[in-house]
């Protein structure tokens, strides 16, 4: 052991009981067949800073021992004599740390010293041992399997007489080394190769764009004593800035479209511009005619950002976080969820204050049982690892998360869907300047706030532009910290209200050379110099700074007068702020290392030079039919059935391990009734505690139609996000003059290679059409409610491809959708609230079972997709809308997955009523039971409104029954009772459904 | 339900947000100092005021609020100190630490909830070891401002997070009087964190100003370490003998009970809540500021049905009215609000 390296471990007291242990050996035994007998668990904390026997005894037994529950060991392995195997968990180098920072600041406090912060002083490792002699193997799976993931942590195991140990030692010297790459004169074959090597993900084309422009330019950068080649750092900062992820060039491209079936053709000139861009264009100009000018910024920022009221702006925007979660779940999911509230974080001069976050998640079948490819985690290991960091990522964050969604479909075993969704509220001024603007001078400083720089995350933005395959390189994994980025958000938020910051944005993917390279669009130039860079440790090349995405920070521009006061706050708020550089107006970004160029870019071709994709796309109508079902069904099973199958069954181990309520200003929870377990359709949160004003949020996903007609699909998803605000209690937008009832909506793409190649992806025209066509079904919802969308994204290469297989997402749209509350008390919820309610279904259903769950639960797809009536649906919400002013309705619900019978069953779930139902005879009965036919809603109203309720709907509103105090549900068709069940059965089927059971119950856990 | 205007009126221009960006301070030095951090709203101002009904006092009972480092919920704890008719300050821990603020000047010291520092080396433990360890220029604690502060007859109250900093540092139950821990708070049983709703009794024989007058009340959780756990059956029976314990998860009935979900963590005690021997320290695992109105409630919607007229106030505004009611009682006569004159008599 190193002279200055002490060791504290943690044990817990004989008769404490080891949660923790316990937890390991049990899912040894059921997930990976390993019996380990008793486990135990330690911490250990492995200090590298001078300190006496008697400091290093009293910091242990005072700071880190909790008296009541841990026995302290110094500087040995101490464990119980039955074990004979042991597990040592600890990071690897550069790895966040979060735990041994903080005993690092507690090691401080107790010295009452300043520890220098530059070092890591502290690591903090699990140590466990295990009862039984197990080869080293299976321990190295158990804890590759159970306690951590090989891309961040280091495992040493082995019989318990031969313990290492392991501390991270990161990093070298440092290194100021630029090289030149030779481009010029390179063949084709060389610049693919090159590209391939670099992980720069730039096709043919755009190599040859980059060689040319540095052909043309070669007297220039003589002249300015450059080299004729470009620079390693030059190209990354191109590779970045030209990615896919942040130049959507797939959306930007030229589509020729063509039909199959029809042999129409057309030429989509950039999808984002045809279908999103312009079709939100004209949803303003109907609004504004109407006198609504609520849209204050769309897709120009890191976020879209719509008018509250004079005061106040909602800012939102939900991003998705594939790739690293198919890697690393955990460091995948809570980088999503920090990086998506860094961006309204960051929007306009910054300073938002969080309000709400939302997600939803698609994985593959949690119950898979077969084998996995090279490197793919099991789709149950994905699911926990992403559900813990949303966890950590929200309620750390004290960010609620107040709803979300969880799909499974095999065709995301391989790359998971990530999607996080962030509200948040800004003034509309911030001392005396319009918040949402970002305005930026030459002369201005660029100042790096938050965390500091390491090699985790470089090359995130190339690398979730491709497939995933087996060789996926480590380190495009980051872990992110709560801590830090609550501290720089809380900074922030004060800095921007004191006028410090003349506007920031987050560094995300490709780190400071995005954030950097974006702002200095508005000045028209930047000089930024690297040395100045605060390091997590050495051994960085100035390129790998310029484009790490190491988490957690931010970049701010600030005015040079202001500089003082603002680093005068940073050290009070103990944010590290760095003064990195300054803005010119000359037209390049110009990046230096010890006043050595390290890459110096035309803004004008970094930003515009990347060439223009031309690519194909061919529809066909897939060859489907409606299957034949079994003359006979018992219903009242199929519904039982129904509620226990994956995608319908309760959610709640997963709901309740999310904050849903800290700021108190949750109003509709994802869960509520008496019972806390009737599923609701959106969340409802107020804005403050002084007004009842409010927003709902809802999410649209609907994978499964997309098999059978992508256009219904997104169609579909579309109305699915509206009818459930509109559940709620919400209304359209723009339906009277000046009525300034905001909506603000991200759409978020998530599709597989839709590039057409002949060997690699050969069906790419036809899912190149799936997109077209999303797109348009997007372009037709928009203009039909006159919902404007506000930001987006897309993910384009949702692949992953090993042992020459390869497993593609199904082309997946999410539609996130906010919309204002004018009063939060009059909101409603979906649960049943007194017997004797007359039980209402509004909307039509029609014979559209293709791609329900009913047919999943027979194998079928079906044919008849559900389709959406625009012009019925607005008028059918309007009305609805109209009804609630009144105060007509007491409960509704909308219809979604499982169709009537599912929401009739879930309506109950609240408080333990029942309802007997009559269907009418027009439909045959399991068409009515489970269709999943849009925009429909099960409502209910109070006797005494009843008379005042049909006047008012007419014709779309069909009377079903009435609410029950006996806790049965009783459908009655055509003289038959077609189901009859008891409703708390019911809700134990759903409430045990696969979900719960993976993720398990709360319980008290037994002692040992 | 009418009296806002539907339309906003779209002719006058947006209004510069009054914020507060903390109390103004130079330095005499002539050296730029930074004073501190004061609470922001939520960037949105009142459109439609929500009164609290308490009458105006003449001077505001004063309660302190920390912040930064992973706290949290220092918004609603102010909330619910406003709508009981006290004035909130929240302050950044520094400002304290650094003796730019004097918890002296205020009635009621607050520890709200949250990750104070991650909460990496066990929920509340490295908050409070800076509390009991970090010295000012002046070569004192936090520590021993707080145990002047309750020596004084003033209040401190912490939720969730702050409560585990009360228990880590040893100011709950605090039997012995030397502030050294005696009780921790630890994982829950079910090794998970969870937000649920539970329901609570009060101890009939506490003596904390702060549930007086109350029986039960509803409240959610949301915590992964809010499991009490006593050393010794000596402290177990000393904390039960002085109603220490004056929390106790329930069951539907209302019995206390160590059965889950009813007891989310399996607490000692089915205890929820702890006071000192005094009854002015008093902190809780669920978070009452996070019931402050009816439509906190899960059960909201069903209940208003049922009852139109329901108070659209929730369980957990009684604690905060309850130690502001008593703060102001407390003061001499002159002081006394007229509300209580009226019943009084």
């Amino acid at each position: 052991m190193d002279a200055t390296q002490r060791t504290i471990q943690l044990l817990l007291k004989p008769g404490q009981h080891d949660g923790e242990g316990q937890r390991v050996a049990e899912a040894a035994s059921r997930h990976l067949g390993l019996s380990t007998g008793r486990v135990q668990s330690t911490a250990l904390y492995t200090v590298r800073y001078p300190v006496t026997d008697t400091q290093l005894r009293d910091f242990a037994t005072h700071c880190l021992q909790d008296p009541v529950l841990h026995d302290v060991a110094l500087d040995e392995f101490r464990h119980g004599s039955q074990y004979k195997s042991y597990i040592l968990v600890a990071k690897l180098p550069g790895v966040t740390d979060d735990e041994g920072i903080s005993a690092q600041n507690a090691l401080g406090d107790f010295l009452n010293e300043p520890l220098d912060t530059h070092t890591q002083h502290i690591f903090s490792k699990r140590l466990y041992f295990l009862e039984h002699e197990l080869p080293e193997s299976s321990l190295r799976r158990l804890a590759e399997d159970l306690l951590g993931n090989k891309m961040i942590n280091r495992f040493e195991v082995g019989p318990i007489a031969q313990i290492r140990d392991y501390t991270p030692r990161p990093g070298g010297g440092a290194e100021s080394i630029t090289d030149t790459v030779r481009l010029v004169g390179l063949s084709d074959e060389e610049l693919v190769k090159l590209s391939k090597d670099n992980l720069y993900a730039l096709n043919l084309e755009e190599m040859r764009a980059v060689r040319d422009h540095y052909t043309s330019i070669a007297d220039e950068r003589q002249a300015a004593g450059l080299p004729q080649d470009p620079t390693d750092c030059e190209l990354e900062i191109v590779a970045q800035t030209w990615s896919e992820h942040c130049k959507h060039k797939e959306f930007s491209a030229i589509i020729k479209y063509r039909d199959a079936d029809t042999g129409e053709e057309f030429e989509v000139d950039s999808l984002f511009k045809t279908y999103i861009k312009d079709a939100t264009s004209e949803v303003d100009r109907q609004l504004r005619a109407n006198g609504n000018d609520w849209l204050i910024k769309v897709f120009s920022d890191n976020a879209g950002a719509v008018r509250i009221n004079p005061e106040s702006l909602f800012v939102w925007k939900v991003e998705t976080h594939n790739s690293p979660s198919a890697i690393d779940p955990y460091g995948g999911a809570i980088t999503g969820i920090l990086g998506n509230n860094r961006d309204p974080l960051a929007t306009g001069i910054g300073g938002a204050k969080l309000l709400f976050n939302t997600n939803v998640l698609c994985f593959g079948n949690p119950e898979f049982s077969g084998t996995l490819l090279s490197n793919q985690l099991h789709p149950r290991r994905i699911f926990e690892g992403v559900r813990k960091g949303i966890e950590d990522g929200g309620n750390k964050s004290g960010v609620p998360t107040v709803n979300g969604a969880i799909v499974f479909d095999d065709r995301y075993a391989g790359k998971p869907l990530v999607y996080c969704g962030t509200g948040a509220v800004m003034p509309m001024q911030l001392a005396g300047l319009d918040s949402w603007e970002k305005k930026i001078d030459a002369q201005d400083r660029i100042i790096m706030a938050g965390g500091r720089v390491g090699k985790d995350g470089i090359h995130g933005a190339t690398f979730s532009s491709i497939e995933l395959d087996e060789t996926s390189p480590a380190t495009a994994v980051q872990i992110g910290s709560p801590i830090t980025q609550k501290l720089a958000m809380d900074f922030l938020i004060l800095a921007t209200r004191r006028g410090l910051i003349k506007c920031s944005t987050d560094n995300g993917a490709g780190g400071l050379s995005s954030s950097i390279g974006e702002l200095a669009t508005i000045s028209g130039g930047a000089v930024v110099e690297l040395e100045k860079v605060p390091l997590k440790y050495p051994g960085l090349r100035p390129w790998e700074i310029f484009v790490s995405e190491s988490q957690e920070r931010f970049s701010l521009a600030v005015e040079p007068s202001k500089l003082d006061e603002l680093l005068a706050l940073g050290r009070e708020m103990e944010v590290e702020l760095t003064d990195i550089g300054y803005f010119t107006a000359d037209g390049s970004l110009d990046v230096r290392f010890d006043g050595e160029s390290v890459a110096r870019i035309d803004m004008e071709f970094l930003h515009n030079g990347v060439p223009r994709k031309v690519l194909e796309a061919e529809w066909s109508k897939p060859t489907v039919q409606e299957p034949a079902l079994p003359a006979k069904l018992d219903y009242t099973d199929v519904l039982s059935r129904l509620l226990g199958s994956l995608n319908i069954c309760s959610r709640e181990s997963v709901i309740r391990q999310y904050d849903h309520e800290v700021k108190g200003r949750t109003i509709i929870k994802p869960l509520m009734g008496a019972t806390g377990q009737a599923p609701q359709d959106a969340a409802v949160v107020r804005f403050n505690f002084e007004s009842w004003e409010g927003v709902a949020v809802s999410n649209g996903i609907l994978p499964r139609f997309g098999d059978l007609d992508a256009y219904d699909m997104s169609a579909g998803a579309f109305d699915e996000a509206v009818r459930q605000i509109v559940a709620v209690g919400g209304k359209l937008p723009n339906l009277s003059y000046g009525d300034g009832n905001f909506w603000s909506v991200n759409d978020n793409f998530c599709v597989p290679d839709s590039v057409y190649d002949p060997i690699g992806n050969p069906d790419g025209k036809h899912k190149l059409a799936k997109l077209v066509r999303m797109c348009q079904a997007l372009r037709d919802a928009t203009a039909a409610y006159c919902i404007p969308l506000t930001s987006g994204k897309d993910s384009m290469k949702n692949d992953f491809k090993a042992d020459g297989v390869k497993i593609s997402v199904p082309p997946t749209v999410l539609y996130s959708m906010t919309a204002k509350i004018e009063d939060v008390r009059r909101t409603i919820t979906s649960d049943f609230k007194q017997e004797g309610d007359v039980v209402y279904l509004l909307g039509e259903t029609y014979d559209e079972l293709g791609g329900s769950e009913f047919y999943q639960l027979f194998g079928e797809l079906g044919a008849n997709v559900p389709k959406v009536r625009f012009e019925a649906a607005k008028t059918l919400y309007t009305l609805m809308g109209q009804a609630n002013d009144q105060g007509l309705i007491q409960s509704c619900h909308d219809l979604s997955d499982g169709g009537l019978a599912v929401a009739l069953a879930e309506a109950t779930f609240g408080y333990g009523f029942g309802a007997t139902i009559e269907l009418p005879q027009e439909l045959p009965v399991h068409v009515q039971l489970f269709s999943e036919s849009h925009s429909r809603f099960v409502a209910t109203v109070a006797p005494e409104d009843v008379v005042a309720f049909e006047q008012h709907f007419g014709t779309r509103a069909t009377r079903l029954g009435v609410v029950t105090p006996d806790g049965q549900l009783t459908v009655r068709y055509n003289g038959q009772t077609v189901i009859a069940a008891d409703t708390a059965a019911l809700r134990h089927e759903w409430t045990n459904g696969p979900v719960n059971r993976i993720i398990g119950f709360g319980q008290h856990e037994a002692a040992q | 339900m009418n009296e806002k205007p539907l339309f906003p009126d779209l002719n006058v221009p947006p209004q510069p947000q009054r914020d507060e960006t903390g109390p103004a301070h130079t330095n005499a030095d002539g050296t730029v100092t930074v004073l501190g951090y004061k609470s922001i709203d939520g960037g949105h101002e009142s459109t439609e005021p929500l009164h609290s009904s308490t009458s105006e006092p003449t001077k505001p009972v004063q309660a302190l609020i920390l912040t930064g480092f992973g706290i949290n919920c220092e918004d609603e704890f102010a909330a619910a100190y406003r709508l009981a008719g006290a004035e909130a300050t929240i302050v950044h821990l520094n400002e304290v630490m650094h003796g730019h603020v004097s918890i002296h000047d205020y009635d009621i010291l607050n520890f709200p909830g949250g990750f104070s520092f991650g909460d990496d080396l066990g929920s509340g433990v490295v908050l409070a070891n800076k509390l009991r360890y970090r010295k000012n220029a002046e070569g004192r604690t936090l520590l021993d401002d707080i145990k002047q502060f309750v020596a004084n007859g003033k209040f401190v109250m912490g939720i969730c997070n702050g409560f585990q900093v009360l228990v880590k540092l040893g100011l709950l139950p605090n039997l012995s009087g030397n502030v050294t821990p005696e009780v921790t708070l630890t994982h829950n049983a079910s090794g998970r964190y969870e937000d649920r709703w539970v329901r609570l009794k009060v101890n009939p024989e506490s003596n904390s100003p702060f549930l007086k007058g109350i029986d039960t009340l509803e409240v959610p959780v949301r915590h992964g370490e809010g499991r009490l756990i006593i050393k010794g059956e000596e402290t177990l029976a000393e904390i039960e003998a002085r109603a220490l314990n004056c929390l106790a998860y329930t069951d539907f009935d209302g019995s206390p009970t160590d059965v889950y979900p009813h007891n989310p963590n399996g607490a000692d005690l089915n205890c929820a809540g702890l006071t000192d021997t005094t009854g002015q320290v008093f902190g809780l695992m669920p978070h009452p500021e996070a019931f402050l109105s009816l439509y906190n409630h899960p059960d909201w919607g069903r209940r208003k049905r049922q009852n139109p007229n329901l108070s659209e106030e929730g369980d957990g505004l009684k604690l905060f009215r309850n130690i502001v009611a008593h703060v102001q009682s407390q003061r001499p006569a002159a002081a006394t609000p007229q509300e209580a004159h009226q019943f009084s008599s």
